[in-house]
């Protein structure tokens, strides 16, 4: 099997992004069916689907849905949008070109949940993408698709779109929480989880862009139609999104389970002529990076690289090839954490930057033997320390790094400089 | 002192009206007085917004400090931000920005360059991974599949633009 076009059949199609173009491939047809079933009936049907988040955690949509308390209190419907780890931009594209898809599949979530008030959490840098949800989102409340009484069914329901200012964090539930609710975007202790006390403290249940945009075909197509892709545990196809030294980056839809190699030669092209995989980073940024020798073997799916120790995330590979150095790599990864760490916690506010300053030293070249030993000691003190998961983001880059490639940066320590492109990194280049 | 103009007032206004908590209008309002205030937020922006917002300064200052996308100090007339992050970083994104900052006469990031046309700053992952190294020119535009002589390039071109040339 090869790339396939399920959720992004028509997304090649510039008229898709109106309402009127999206309404012309059946837009909005599911959602007038899901108002006629019960609640309880879809949020069954997107458990029986086997959805699983798709912004990174995994976690199990419809039992997700289903941890909301009947205590009586208003519930919210959060999308998150924020798509900051690096290495991520496929909901980028989703938003760009299928915008009612998201609000068709929001739409149907809250009723799922009986929600009357749905935001979408959008990253500020997304100046663009925001432009086009506004235009969707108005276009429908004019035709009452969003508001009250929605078509005839009597169901209402508000949806408005928040633009956040450039903080990775907010990308975390509870972080994007306290953005909307106004305050620094800190993420907040769990438990209670959102689902009990989320926005304004009311039941909240908070989901990823393509999450909620495959709550359309799975109305569509029910449970056993969805699962026709992918594995048991990993049902469904998915959005990867491919940077790096690969001839055609981008963003391809594949069932789960697919063959990491054959996204990277088939639907990527391949590597730059003579170029040689040295590593890929299977899910973001955060997920540890696996060695060419286990590329061969991983297949796009939950399972298999938890099993490799490592993560599908939010499905962003980035491809590293023998002209990289590891040690500059992981310089940057490192510094991006750093720099994100929104300072609430000790071992992730003070242990990012050790660690940037340990490496950044040795890209200096003023490496120390002990460095590398220090590194992992640091990392290992960092993981679920903290009140959420960036400190263990930022450790596992890191011990995965220096474990699997610890020859490269034991060479640069003792020489001084890298052990690829003659030595010559950014560092060198410009300090 | 800073004041927004009577269309933006009007905007803060509407605003406050949009969200569930008044507070959660504090990013939106503080991009409309960015924008109205030459592209940073000041004390004075703070102090004005806290007055017309009915929201002590000290919680939109927490905001306004927490985001990247507030800038604290002036910027120059085009703002460029690139991106540095992994991909962007793998593929020259950090080049790029020095050979632009080098045309533009910026000795040094966040410093404005002495004809007030440029500020540039090298930020965290802009979410455009597939087309590194990637820019944007303040909030509004991505700039993308880039080298160094297209950064350069395009540093001359915003200068052009700027002098009506």
């Amino acid at each position: 099997m090869a790339e396939i076009k399920y959720l992004s059949e028509h997304y090649s199609k510039p008229e898709f992004k109106t309402l009127d173009g999206y309404k012309k491939h059946g837009g909005y047809e599911q959602l007038a069916r899901a108002l006629k079933m019960e609640p309880q009936k879809i949020i069954d049907e997107v458990k029986a689907s086997g959805l699983r988040g798709r912004g990174g955690a995994g976690f199990a949509t419809g039992v997700k849905w289903g941890f909301l308390p009947n205590n009586g209190e208003p519930r919210y419907l959060l999308c998150n949008a924020d798509e900051s780890e690096p290495g991520t931009f496929k909901d980028r594209l989703m938003m760009e070109r299928a915008p009612h898809q998201l609000i068709e599949g929001m739409l149907i979530s809250a009723f799922a949940i009986k929600s009357k008030k749905a935001y979408i959490y959008i990253r500020g840098e997304y100046m663009g993408p925001a432009a086009i949800l506004e235009k969707a989102i108005a276009e429908a409340k004019a035709a009452g698709l969003i508001g009250k009484n929605i078509l005839g069914s009597g169901f209402d329901c508000d949806l408005d779109l928040y633009l956040g200012a450039g903080a990775y964090i907010c990308g975390e539930e509870t972080g994007m929480i306290s953005s909307l609710e106004g305050l620094k975007g800190q993420p907040k202790l769990k438990p209670p989880f959102p689902a009990v006390q989320g926005y304004l403290r009311k039941p909240t249940i908070v989901n990823n862009v393509e999450t909620l945009a495959a709550v359309v075909p799975i109305i569509r197509d029910g449970a056993a139609g969805y699962r026709k892709y992918g594995t048991e545990k990993s049902a469904g196809t998915k959005l990867f999104s491919i940077s790096g030294n690969v001839n055609k980056p981008g963003t391809y839809e594949v069932p789960l389970g697919y063959k990491l190699m054959d996204l990277i030669n088939i639907e990527c092209g391949g590597l730059k002529p003579g170029r040689k995989l040295k590593a890929v980073v299977p899910g973001g940024s955060s997920a540890p990076v696996i060695t060419a020798e286990e590329c061969e073997k991983a297949t796009l799916d939950y399972e298999c690289l938890a099993q490799m120790g490592t993560m599908l995330g939010s499905g962003a590979i980035i491809v590293i090839d023998d002209s990289n150095c590891m040690v500059d790599v992981l310089s940057t990864i490192s510094h991006f954490y750093h720099h994100e760490s929104c300072g609430q916690c000790t071992p992730c506010r003070e242990g990012t930057g050790w660690m940037e300053r340990i490496i950044h030293g040795i890209v200096h070249g003023h490496g120390n033997e002990g460095d590398l030993d220090l590194l992992i000691k640091i990392a290992d003190n960092m993981k679920g320390r903290t009140i959420c998961a960036l400190s263990d983001a930022a450790a596992l880059p890191v011990l995965s790094f220096v474990t699997k490639f610890r020859s490269e940066f034991e060479y640069f320590i003792r020489e001084k400089k890298s052990q690829v492109r003659g030595g010559q990194i950014y560092a060198q280049l410009h300090h | 002192m800073f004041k927004l103009s009577d269309e933006g007032l009007k905007y803060v206004k509407t605003e406050l009206t949009r969200y569930e908590a008044k507070q959660s209008a504090i990013i939106r309002c503080l991009y409309r007085a960015q924008d109205e205030n030459n592209g940073w937020v000041s004390q004075e922006v703070i102090q004005h917004l806290s007055e017309v917002m009915e929201i002590p300064a000290a919680q939109i200052e927490e905001v306004a400090t927490f985001y990247t996308m507030f800038n604290k100090t002036p910027v120059g007339k085009n703002h460029i931000q690139v991106c540095v992050t992994l991909t962007c970083g793998m593929l020259g994104g950090r080049e790029l920005c020095d050979s632009m900052m080098k045309e533009a006469g910026c000795k040094k990031e966040g410093e404005v360059s002495p004809d007030g046309l440029f500020t540039f700053s090298k930020v965290e992952c802009l979410g455009s991974c597939d087309t590194a190294p990637m820019l944007q020119v303040n909030r509004d535009s991505y700039i993308e599949n880039l080298n160094t002589e297209k950064g350069v390039e395009l540093v001359r071109n915003l200068r052009s633009k700027a002098r009506g040339h």
